[in-house]
């Protein structure tokens, strides 16, 4: 499919060109042609784990546990959505598929409200040891998410919030601060000073000024951080198998599923596939937003 | 850092000049509601746990007594913990090194290449899906059965291709006129010459496994100057008597038979036909033995055990590196667009080969970029944790072991000794500061 084009391409130009160069395109092509192999060998490489889980989810439940998933490529008439309709018809499962939706959304839209209030104040505001505590605050960043678990599980038992949405999204809410306070501030900082300076004279208070000019001019970063955000939350097992029991999200309970009864590969295919879904889905969408956000978020 | 520093020295940011001298309260409160669920957050889940857990690292199980380093002796000194501490090593020690140069070596092939963008979005992927997706996904593909497990069937094609299965992998010899055993061959115990048959009987064929076009088996004419003979499945529905051939038992096509001279080395080899027949046809004069070669009797590839104790920790590693050779390249590939043309062309003319151009050119200046990468796998690395409790089937959780996952089954996985685990905490929190350290003067450029 690769080679078709760019021959085309040549043979159409050549009469009007030169001669040589087409001869020297083609065979500066077959040339390469190794290294498209290559590359096409590995990027099914890359590609077959994936498409596997999907084409096993869709096997019957009578072969599923005996049968590979290339078995729908060579008869695709086995293929049936069966697995599909039982997990959405399976409580458990779209409860969790529920309870991620809502965890995730919590836990990105809480952390990016709250770290633009702090970003503001530390970008725009002027008070003692402003410096000094945002260097703090990001330093925070180093701390491994292990060092909270004991002490907020022992808290939480005592709050009444172990096992409950606000528990887990207050957990990622604290975690996700330092990297969003550390990025919105260096964007804020970027925002042209007459901007804020013209709003202040106008007499607007500084919550009129960061609702109407800095949480509009900060979209970009904001968005970036909020995929982010929303796709490490969505992503999370360590936290909510610590905090959750019954108010499980999907990792959770596809996890309990592998550990109950390790051969259930019908529920569990399909249910990794669907948790899956959703993270390609914004993937797709926003691409280049996520590489800078995963450099960045190393120290998470 | 400086610039901010100068730009709100300036007058007072939208205060109006003040009188008199106004309260803390007035004159820092607007500034204390953006910073107070901040700080609040931070030093409630943060700070404090932080704190607590250290703290909590020097009293024993039940948080009553004070056992001072007794947790952090018990985490150098336990076999589990000591495994995991030996596994995350070997991790640190392979995991981002494969992972930055399977980056550079896919950045470097693609950078001449159209279509690049597909194959970066392939290979890119699985960093969306969780570590713990990634993880099943994997379980799936590690299966032992290559009837199921992705990577064993495609272990399974290659190993097939070397040594195929015979077409008799279980059966067994129906009387005592035969002997040996399937891995060294079934041999006739009665001596042959020219111009004898052959009958050699097998059992223990299952149905589904008898050849595909087998007939009723005959007892071949004896051959003047040569040697004859059958094998066939002694067994027909019923049961049948062992030894004789009847109507209703199948000749075995396509089975190898040896003819051995008298010290047991082959001489001659044929192939059974459908209705299980042989013949060697001017056998020299002398005395020899038919035997069903070994090859007959190989069986079908039974699958690498991938989950097991041994292999769990590589193929673990496998899966990860496959999530994250795409972030590696991409980075990478940004670091290789922004070197600049002219350098490595001005390498070329000077007659550098390609090799050359891409060891003392291209590599020392992605160097800065490769090092980022390391460093930011080193990070990740060092507290992997979903895609090794994922991949691990519990039997083998042990020997899979690493930090992260024997702090968080210490702490919640049944043993529950908050103690230990916090000690456990508190050394990977020890671990991440100086590979932090490392990663700093990037945040100092950036702040």
């Amino acid at each position: 499919m690769s080679t078709a084009a760019p021959a085309i391409d040549a043979t159409v130009e050549a009469p009007v060109v030169i001669a040589e160069p087409t001869s020297a395109k083609i065979l500066r092509f077959l040339g390469k042609t190794p290294v498209y192999l290559l590359l096409a060998f590995i990027g099914l490489l890359w590609l077959v784990p994936t498409l596997g889980l999907l084409l096993t989810s869709l096997l019957p439940p009578s072969i599923i546990g005996t049968a590979g998933w290339w078995e729908v490529l060579s008869q695709p008439s086995v293929a049936t959505l069966d697995n599909y309709r039982a997990i959405f018809d399976n409580e458990a499962i779209t409860s969790a598929i529920w309870t991620t939706l809502w965890i995730a959304l919590g836990a990105t839209f809480l952390p990016i409200f709250v770290a633009s209030l702090a970003a503001y104040a530390f970008a725009w505001l002027e008070f003692p040891g402003r410096d000094w505590i945002f260097l703090v605050v990001v330093a925070l960043l180093v701390v491994p998410i292990q060092m909270a678990l004991i002490p907020i599980f022992s808290l939480y038992n005592t709050l009444g919030l172990f096992d409950t949405i606000p528990g887990l999204v207050l957990f990622h809410t604290a975690f996700g601060l330092p990297f969003a306070i550390f990025l919105l501030r260096n964007f804020f900082i970027g925002i042209p000073r007459d901007l804020l300076e013209a709003a202040r004279i106008d007499g607007a208070s500084e919550f009129r000024i960061f609702f109407r000019v800095i949480i509009p001019l900060g979209l970009p970063a904001i968005a970036s951080l909020a995929i982010f955000q929303f796709l490490w939350v969505w992503n999370d097992l360590l936290v909510a198998l610590t905090f959750a029991r019954d108010t499980q999200p999907i990792t959770v309970a596809i996890f309990s599923q592998m550990r109950q009864f390790s051969g259930n590969i019908e529920l569990i295919a399909p249910a990794a596939f669907v948790s899956l879904a959703i993270p390609l889905v914004v993937f797709f969408a926003f691409q280049r937003y996520f590489v800078e956000g995963l450099l960045a978020g190393s120290v998470k | 850092m400086s610039e901010s520093a100068t730009t709100v020295e300036a007058p007072s940011g939208g205060l109006p000049p003040a009188t008199d001298e106004p309260g803390l309260i007035r004159r820092y409160g607007v500034t204390l509601v953006f910073l107070a669920p901040t700080l609040v957050l931070l030093t409630v889940w943060v700070v404090y746990p932080t704190l607590r857990t250290i703290h909590r690292s020097f009293y024993d199980r039940s948080g009553d007594d004070f056992i001072g380093i007794d947790n952090y002796r018990t985490l150098f000194t336990d076999d589990a913990l000591v495994t995991a501490i030996k596994n995350n090593f070997l991790w640190l020690l392979i995991v981002p090194f494969f992972v930055t140069a399977i980056g550079l070596v896919f950045a470097v092939l693609l950078e001449r290449i159209r279509f690049s963008v597909a194959f970066k979005v392939v290979v890119f992927m699985p960093m969306a899906i969780s570590l713990f997706a990634a993880g099943v996904i994997w379980r799936l593909m590690y299966e032992k059965d290559p009837s199921r497990g992705t990577v064993n069937a495609a272990v399974a094609v290659v190993a097939d291709a070397v040594s195929p299965s015979g077409v008799l992998s279980g059966a067994r010899p129906s009387t005592d006129e035969l002997e040996g055993s399937p891995a060294r061959g079934i041999v006739l115990q009665a001596p042959l010459e020219a111009g004898s048959v052959a009958r050699l009987g097998l059992t223990a064929i299952r149905e589904a496994d008898v050849p595909s076009g087998a007939e009723q088996a005959v007892v071949p004419e004896a051959l003047a100057g040569g040697i004859t003979g059958v094998v066939w499945r002694d067994f027909k529905p019923g049961g049948g008597t062992p030894g004789e051939l009847e109507q209703g038992e199948l000749g075995l096509p396509g089975v190898t038979v040896e003819l051995r001279s008298q010290g047991g080395e082959p001489t001659l080899e044929t192939t059974t036909e459908p209705d299980g027949t042989f013949v060697f046809e001017e056998v020299a004069a002398g005395s020899y033995r038919a035997a069903i070669g070994p090859d007959t009797f190989t069986e079908p590839y039974a699958g690498v055990s991938w989950l097991s104790a041994r292999l769990i920790t590589p193929a673990i590693m496998m899966a990860y590196i496959w999530v994250w050779a795409g972030f590696s390249m991409v980075v990478i590939a940004a670091g290789l667009a922004a070197i600049p043309r002219d350098l490595l062309e001005a390498a070329r003319t000077d007659g550098a080969s390609e090799w050359q151009v891409f060891r003392r050119v291209t590599v020392p200046l992605l160097a800065p970029v490769l090092s980022v990468v390391f460093v930011t796998m080193l990070i990740y690395v060092l507290k992997v944790f979903d895609i090794v409790i994922a991949i691990a089937p519990g039997s083998v959780e042990d020997d899979a072991n690493v930090v992260a996952l024997a702090m968080w089954r210490t702490s919640f996985g049944g043993v529950n000794d908050f103690g230990l685990g916090a000690a456990i905490a508190v050394f990977l929190f020890l671990l991440v500061i100086p590979i932090l350290a490392l990663n700093i003067r990037r945040f100092r450029r950036e702040l």
